[in-house]
């Protein structure tokens, strides 16, 4: 029950996402053409907004509804990792057009193909899992 | 109402979309999480299983459920948008990318079966062996880049670059490098 505003934040969440047009394989390979300002205005805004949220909340100390600071737990800088690691995302991401969470925004259009896509990146997820300690971090 | 919903249906310009995705950063970080999708996935892992033999899947569903709960909402959100607040077009991408995608033989927004814009289910559908190939393909390298990233779109462009931190901004790089070689050099081969 205490998850249910996390859903209502998801629902709100899935309409942005719809009516941004984020979702849209379309929209994806149009900013990855560098065709159209759209994708870059969005996560533009985004970011500019979001850092200035983020800074607001730990400037004044406002405190999260669970009564902490607002934080962040910083990666290790490890630039070969990052660039590499995000270079995989990205040649799926260019390819199957979404990134994670419009795969579940576009199921829920009813683009059920979305699914098949959705189940490999568990795969996927799964794999990494196994193989980890192998890999350069 | 009818208003209302004609107002809500049109097409949002990108500083609207931009300034509510901001709006979801900052309602989940005052709810006290961190936005991130692609965990739900390692999460999957986790409630099938996967934690009995490898311990990287070996993690406190407890402190998770609020972030499945998210994307259940996700999902929803997307039934519901295109339900009510319908646009009246397909989504109105630039006539050279129309132009570019026609010459692999994909028409737009006839390569979307729901006519949206969203996807090509004219390349990405059941009957489509190609389709399929690319779509399994596709959503590995995003699963296991995700993970390896340790974060996605959401986790590291939305909330790591809001949070100023180096680490998500080199990862972003990373994506734009993988997208871009997708893009202009491996699609051309496949289309």
């Amino acid at each position: 029950m205490k998850n249910i505003p996390f859903f209502a934040v998801g629902i709100f969440f899935g309409i942005v996402m719809t009516k941004s047009e984020a979702i849209s394989w379309f929209r994806i390979h149009e900013m990855f053409r560098f065709e159209s300002f759209h994708m870059y205005g969005i996560i533009g805004t985004a970011v500019i907004l979001g850092a200035s949220v983020i800074f607001a909340l730990k400037k004044l100390k406002i405190k999260t509804l669970s009564g902490n600071l607002v934080s962040y737990t910083p990666m290790e800088l490890r630039i070969p990792r990052h660039l590499l690691a995000g270079s995989i995302f990205g040649l799926g991401w260019a390819l199957v057009g979404c990134c994670p969470g419009p795969m579940y925004v576009l199921i829920g259009q009813g683009y059920w193909i979305i699914a098949v896509v959705l189940v490999s990146a568990v795969l996927g997820t799964y794999v990494y899992g196994v193989v980890k300690d192998k890999l350069p971090h | 109402m009818e208003n209302l919903i004609d107002f809500i249906s049109q097409p949002w310009h990108w500083a609207v979309s931009g300034a509510l995705i901001a709006l979801t950063l900052f309602t989940l970080t005052w709810m006290g999480r961190s936005f991130g999708v692609s965990m739900t996935f390692r999460n999957m892992c986790t409630v099938a299983g996967a934690g009995k033999k490898i311990p990287f899947f070996n993690i406190d569903m407890k402190e998770e459920w609020w972030r499945m709960a998210f994307v259940a909402g996700g999902l929803v959100g997307g039934f519901l948008a295109v339900t009510f607040f319908r646009s009246p077009e397909p989504a109105a991408i630039s006539a050279a990318t129309v132009s570019h995608l026609a010459d692999w033989g994909l028409s737009y927004p006839e390569a979307d079966a729901k006519q949206l814009g969203f996807v090509p289910t004219e390349l990405f559908n059941f009957g489509n062996i190609k389709g399929l190939v690319l779509a399994i393909a596709g959503g590995f390298l995003v699963g296991f880049g995700a993970r390896y990233a340790d974060g996605c779109t959401s986790g590291h462009a939305i909330s790591g670059l809001s949070h100023l931190q180096l680490p998500s901004l080199l990862t972003v790089i990373g994506f734009f490098i993988g997208g871009l070689l997708m893009t202009h050099l491996i699609m051309p081969l496949l289309f």
